[in-house]
């Protein structure tokens, strides 16, 4: 029974929390959120050269070839230190696609720059404002070429390629973009939350590589967003616990009534239900990346029963660090507002809480569990 | 990351099946499991005496009190095994998890050789006496009082919320000795003969209608000096001690749970259409199985570790919490879903199991330290918040307010 990270991948995340605490990578997110940004270069270049981006990448096109139980532990370090680069859209979601679905070619071409940082990528598949299904998709790709308008895809301007959910003549596929055609017109988008930037992208005949199977691309996009959904818990983990640090020392320190305001029942029960919050979300969240490590048949239950907690533990832990510090937890000056914003950001980026309900359910429905 | 048994521990794990399997039956998935009520005392006892020659009784224990001093993992893997069979459980949960590890700790080495054995064998049953009318959460608030007669100590005052207290044969006992001392230093800790003159015992009729906790009353009861556990005085210490005990034998909540509610759902009309295609009911199944997984993944966190030799972390402290409060939902759950045909008592195993959730899942709340205590504790001992202000520090325990 070893229900835990190796002592390996402990260290790598002790590592990351201590490069990302050195690089200030808090401060960098308030200064890409108040100057528009969208992302931090500096700081993503860096990570690039600490062979992150690189992590799962197979040795065979210069990766280090480890494994996701590597990614998981960087994911909840990146999630705590709300790093405004574009690691999930490029690693979880990009990188994944091209190692699961790209043809040799490809792959050849692709994975080394990725590893480099001379590729960065993101996948765009909202369209209007509701959620994305198989049948309301209408950008189309046909003969090696690409028609539509994609909108809140994040990291878009720092990407230099996308995968693009589309029609194809015969389904859904996923379509690889290379951003460098100026057919390809990428615009910035306001959004709650610019510490990460969102952008509409409009492909205008623009060249595209169809990924994998050209009439099964839903499911393929599926299986992204299962294994790319363990990843995004792990992030929110992170930003859970920084978010009970923050409230639980404020509550330590700030005096209200002549004493601690930590000592009041009021205050102690609203942490406590945020640590059992967390607590839940780790644990499934350790399943579902031991399901995703193993390429078990439970990773749809496994992955969204980890989204599920995440999500909720994130958002209870963001909202309610703001209500401990009062006032004060109100004021752009303070640092709760970073992590309620990102707690939506990273809620809604792979689909929302509802949705991800819904796929739980609808999993167990398909499975013999019961 | 895997899940699998050591080499050693997959031994283990095969000579408990093996020896089980000899001794007794295999839960089935079709036929109602349990024992009659009346004969359950008889057949517990039975079951326990069997475990007990064969070492399984109390099998972490050194062999010198009846175990085989066993691992802590292998102690998990056991309880893992034997849940699979159908066997009585529950009578002696109290006893061996509460008292148990007090005698050991504080008793004489005769007394030690004297009740162990027989407490580990099932042949004594024991329960604890701490809670009274006037001290619940607060149960330092106690007024049972202690007179020191040569010897002995004469006991008077009332306990309440005692399991088992009809069939037990010895309790362990925390009472006020001195109420001009200060709350906490003025209590001394026993364990006492149920059966001695003067000791009463009545049942508490429960909101499920049952009576498994009882009110003991105490008129001039004799106990003997030399049952007295620890120093007079440290009776608080010695109950933290028990209480640590007992938050780590209650935890999870047994009753319906998010497979009964899932499969309940796909049987049950709602407007003409199953029950499981309401979006309301999909959200509650999908919260309900997040936590039941989350527990279930918690405690093999904590395996983990102590598969590890590590010392588990505080994450066990969540279980009670997120249990007992998920099953009073999904007992909650099933009853509307029959609608105004909610409220009536049937024959139905899955529609008695949502009534009996919803009506016993308010004590599981209370039992064993309340949801706000609880609270209290993963605060200050997890998450290091100070206590909050007691009105009631430093004085001396005879002028505390009471409100009577």
């Amino acid at each position: 029974m070893n229900l835990d990270f190796s002592d390996d991948q402990k260290f790598l995340q002790s590592e990351a929390r201590k490069f990302l605490e050195k690089e200030g990578a808090i401060n960098r997110s308030r200064k890409v959120l108040e100057d528009k940004q969208n992302t931090d270069i500096e700081l993503w270049n860096k990570i690039v050269e600490l062979g992150w981006t690189g992590i799962r990448i197979p040795e065979a096109y210069g990766g280090l070839g480890l494994g996701h139980l590597e990614l998981c532990v960087l994911a909840e370090e990146l999630g705590r230190f709300l790093a405004p680069v574009p690691f999930s859209s490029s690693v979880y979601l990009f990188t994944e696609a091209i190692i699961k679905y790209a043809d040799e070619d490809v792959k050849k071409e692709i994975l080394p720059k990725l590893i480099s940082g001379d590729i960065v990528g993101t996948l765009a598949v909202t369209e209007d404002l509701f959620a994305p299904t198989n049948s309301n998709i209408n950008t189309f790709t046909d003969n090696k070429k690409i028609t539509g308008k994609k909108i809140a895809v994040p990291d878009a301007e720092i990407a230099t390629h996308s995968i693009v959910v589309s029609k194809s003549t015969s389904g859904t596929c996923l379509s690889l973009v290379d951003h460098s055609s100026d057919t390809v017109v990428i615009n910035h988008q306001d959004t709650i939350d610019e510490s990460r930037g969102h952008f509409v992208v409009d492909y205008n005949n623009s060249p595209a590589v169809i990924i994998g199977d050209e009439s099964h691309g839903w499911d393929s996009y599926e299986n992204l967003l299962n294994q790319a959904a363990v990843l995004f818990s792990f992030e929110q983990i992170g930003g859970s616990q920084a978010s009970l640090d923050m409230a639980t020392n404020y509550a330590k320190e700030r005096y209200a009534f002549g004493r601690q305001i930590g000592s009041f029942q009021a205050i102690k029960h609203k942490l406590a239900d945020m640590y059992v919050a967390i607590t839940l979300a780790k644990s499934n969240s350790y399943y579902a990346a031991w399901a995703l490590s193993t390429e078990s048949s439970d990773l749809p239950i496994a992955s969204a029963t980890a989204r599920v907690s995440s999500t909720k533990a994130y958002q209870l832990c963001s909202k309610e660090n703001i209500q401990t510090h009062g006032g004060n937890g109100f004021t752009w000056e303070y640092d709760c507002h970073l992590y309620y914003k990102r707690s939506k950001l990273l809620s809604v980026n792979i689909g929302s809480l509802p949705n991800w309900k819904e796929k739980l359910v609808s999993s167990l429905e398909k499975s013999n569990t019961y | 990351m895997d899940f699998n048994d050591t080499p050693e521990q997959a031994q283990f794990r095969n000579t408990c099946r093996e020896w089980l399997e000899k001794n007794a039956e295999p839960k089935s998935k079709k036929k109602r499991e349990g024992f009659a009520d009346i004969d359950f005392l008889d057949v517990a006892k039975e079951w326990q005496k069997k475990k007990y020659d064969a070492g399984w009784a109390m099998l972490h224990w050194p062999k010198e009190y009846g175990g085989i001093a066993a691992s802590p993992i292998e102690r998990i893997i056991w309880s893992e095994e034997e849940s699979k069979f159908n066997v009585p459980r529950g009578i002696f949960e109290i006893g061996l998890g509460m008292c148990g590890p007090v005698m050991m700790e504080y008793a004489t080495e005769e007394q030690k050789e004297r009740y162990l054995p027989a407490m580990a064998e099932g042949k004594e049953i024991w329960c604890q006496l701490f809670s009274e009318p006037s001290a619940g959460s607060d149960v330092a608030g106690l007024r049972s009082k202690a007179v020191q007669d040569g010897d002995n100590w004469i006991i008077n005052g009332q306990k309440v919320w005692t399991s088992g207290a009809h069939f037990c044969d010895f309790g362990i006992l925390v009472v006020r000795h001195d109420p001009n001392l200060e709350k906490h230093k003025g209590m001394t800790f026993f364990f006492v003969d149920m059966k001695s003159p003067g000791i009463e015992v009545k049942p508490i009729k429960q909101i499920t209608g049952g009576s498994s906790f009882n009110e003991v009353y105490f008129t001039d009861v004799v106990i003997p000096d030399s049952q007295r556990l620890g120093a007079i005085g440290d009776g608080w210490k010695v109950a933290i001690t028990t209480l640590m005990n007992e938050r780590l034998a209650v935890g999870d909540a047994n009753g319906a749970d998010v497979k009964e509610a899932f499969n309940w759902a796909k049987s049950q009309d709602d407007c003409g259409e199953s029950l499981i295609k309401n979006r309301a009911t999909r959200e509650s199944i999908a919260d309900w199985y997040c936590e039941a997984n989350g527990l279930k993944n918690t405690k093999l966190r904590t395996m983990s570790a102590l598969s590890k030799g590590e010392t588990p972390g505080p994450e066990a402290s969540i279980t009670k919490i997120v249990s007992a409060n998920k099953l009073q939902d999904i007992g909650n759950f099933g009853i509307d879903s029959l609608d105004m045909a909610g409220m009536l008592k049937t024959e139905d195993n899955e529609v008695q199991s949502f009534q009996n959730a919803w009506l016993g899942a308010p004590g599981l709340r209370i039992a064993g330290g309340t949801d706000e205590i609880l609270k209290n504790i993963i605060s200050e001992r997890v998450l290091g918040l100070p206590q909050d202000k007691r009105s009631d520090k430093g004085m001396p325990f005879k002028d505390i307010p009471s409100g009577n």
